[in-house]
């Protein structure tokens, strides 16, 4: 966005980076404190502070024992208009390096950092993509020229880029289940690519377009790549895992690096909290101790790596993760059904935009996946 | 509606902060008590209107939408 006052402006790619590469960030979040409450921009060495804008309408004395003298400010908004107003009212104090955060929040919650997580042990990479202002995580597996996809976002720009800088041709677009935080591109990149779009069948019995079937036990293969599904209900009742190679394993909402999922976002958590334990105390249990574990989220920064990418071995997280360690079946009830946290925003709209029922406008699916992702319980 | 308006302010079409910004100058030119009329289309206005007025001590009395126009009655406090 151009701007006429002289602020300067920061991109949101810009500013991922800098969170990923654990820079020192400070940052004033220029929207009102019940949506800074609800989500905001975080990182291990970002500092931020909520201050409204509209309570800086006659300047920023009230918050100038707040900002910091020799540290870059970047001010962020809902859309990215009223950041450039307050940044430039910060610069006006006298601050030299103040930043607009281009696109605001909206920005923020739609874009998508590639990630090389690895290796395939036959030639190839897997990719994940951070969505870091959500907590959404995808994955484009790559070997010798064939490519698969699995919990694809909306934004599918970021992906197509990759896939022709790599030279990919997709040949399988898989969900792992009818998502409930955010819309699914697998089938707009599906109909841009010609690969297959696949989804289990259990959680895909109202959609109203076409689709593969995933099956317990099914193999794909992917250049010199082997994609093994595993089912794994729980969160949904389709919910199904991939195994890449006996070396990765996708759970997509099943397990997360510190956290579980939760199994009511469909309004069936009593139903589903059997199949939530059996999925992970006996089908996980059965797998191998050093599958690489890859989630479709992220809750907290402390599961980001070094490197910026969100993944454990499945030996470790049996280890470490609480609710991989809950014994009483009845506590373990419990913890998945009561006192969860507020479902995400718009997850009955997104569900229904994921099965085909309703087509909101472009801007309208902008809105309904603002916010955190909410998919899991601690 | 029995809401006795002094002024209407119209924030069509007017991103964030500009409802916001123009909405302070006009209550400003207003008495305590006095009443002002705001139509504004951007979503955002809506919650952050709310919270100015909390925090600046004015009432909004009434919000209605109409055809996408976001319509707010605030009393000056």
């Amino acid at each position: 966005m151009a701007t006429t006052t002289g602020v300067k402006t920061i991109t949101v790619k810009e500013l991922a980076n800098k969170i990923i590469n654990h820079e020192d960030v400070f940052i004033i979040d220029a929207r009102n404190t019940d949506d800074f409450d609800d989500w905001k921009i975080e990182g291990k060495n970002v500092e931020v502070i909520n201050a409204p804008y509209f309570e800086l309408l006659e300047g920023v004395d009230s918050i100038l024992d707040r900002l910091p003298k020799n540290k870059d400010i970047y001010v962020v908004c809902a859309k990215g208009g009223s950041s450039e107003f307050v940044a430039e009212q910060i610069a006006e104090a006298g601050f030299t390096d103040v930043f607009s955060v281009e696109g605001g929040m909206k920005a923020w919650s739609e874009h998508l950092e590639p990630i090389k997580v690895g290796t395939l042990k036959n030639g190839g990479a897997i990719y994940q993509f951070v969505r870091i202002g959500k907590g959404c995580l995808s994955y484009l597996i790559d070997s010798n020229g064939k490519g698969a996809m699995v919990d694809t976002n909306r934004m599918i720009e970021p992906y197509e880029e990759l896939i022709k800088s790599q030279k990919i041709t997709l040949t399988h677009i898989f969900d792992t289940h009818l998502h409930a935080d955010h819309i699914s591109g697998g089938r707009n990149l599906a109909g841009k690519t010609g690969a297959t779009y696949l989804l289990p069948p259990k959680d895909a019995e109202e959609v109203n377009f076409e689709y593969q079937p995933i099956h317990d036990g099914d193999e794909y293969k992917i250049g010199d790549t082997t994609i093994k599904a595993v089912y794994s209900p729980g969160h949904t009742i389709g919910s199904t895992s991939f195994v890449v190679d006996d070396q990765y394993l996708l759970t997509g909402d099943i397990l997360f690096i510190d956290s579980i999922g939760r199994p009511d976002l469909a309004g069936k958590a009593e139903d589903w909290v059997g199949d939530l334990r059996t999925t992970l105390y006996k089908r996980y249990k059965e797998l191998a101790d050093d599958l690489l574990v890859l989630p479709a989220h992220y809750m907290g920064i402390n599961e980001i790596n070094e490197n910026g990418s969100i993944s454990e071995k499945l030996g470790i997280l049996y280890q470490q993760n609480h609710g991989l360690n809950i014994t009483d079946e009845n506590e373990f009830r419990k913890t998945v059904t009561e006192n969860l946290p507020p479902q995400p925003n718009s997850y009955q709209e997104i569900r229904e935009t994921n099965m085909g029922k309703i087509k909101p406008e472009e801007e309208q699916q902008r809105e309904m996946e603002i916010g955190p992702n909410r998919c899991a319980v601690r | 509606m029995s809401i006795q308006v002094d002024k209407v302010l119209d924030c069509k079409g007017l991103a964030c902060p500009m409802p916001i910004v123009k909405t302070k100058k006009e209550i400003d030119t207003l008495q305590s008590g006095q009443v002002l009329e705001i139509h504004a289309t951007d979503k955002g206005a809506k919650s952050d209107l709310t919270a100015w007025a909390k925090s600046g001590g004015h009432e909004l009395l009434q919000e209605a939408e109409d055809n996408g126009v976001f319509k707010f009655w605030m009393k000056k406090g």
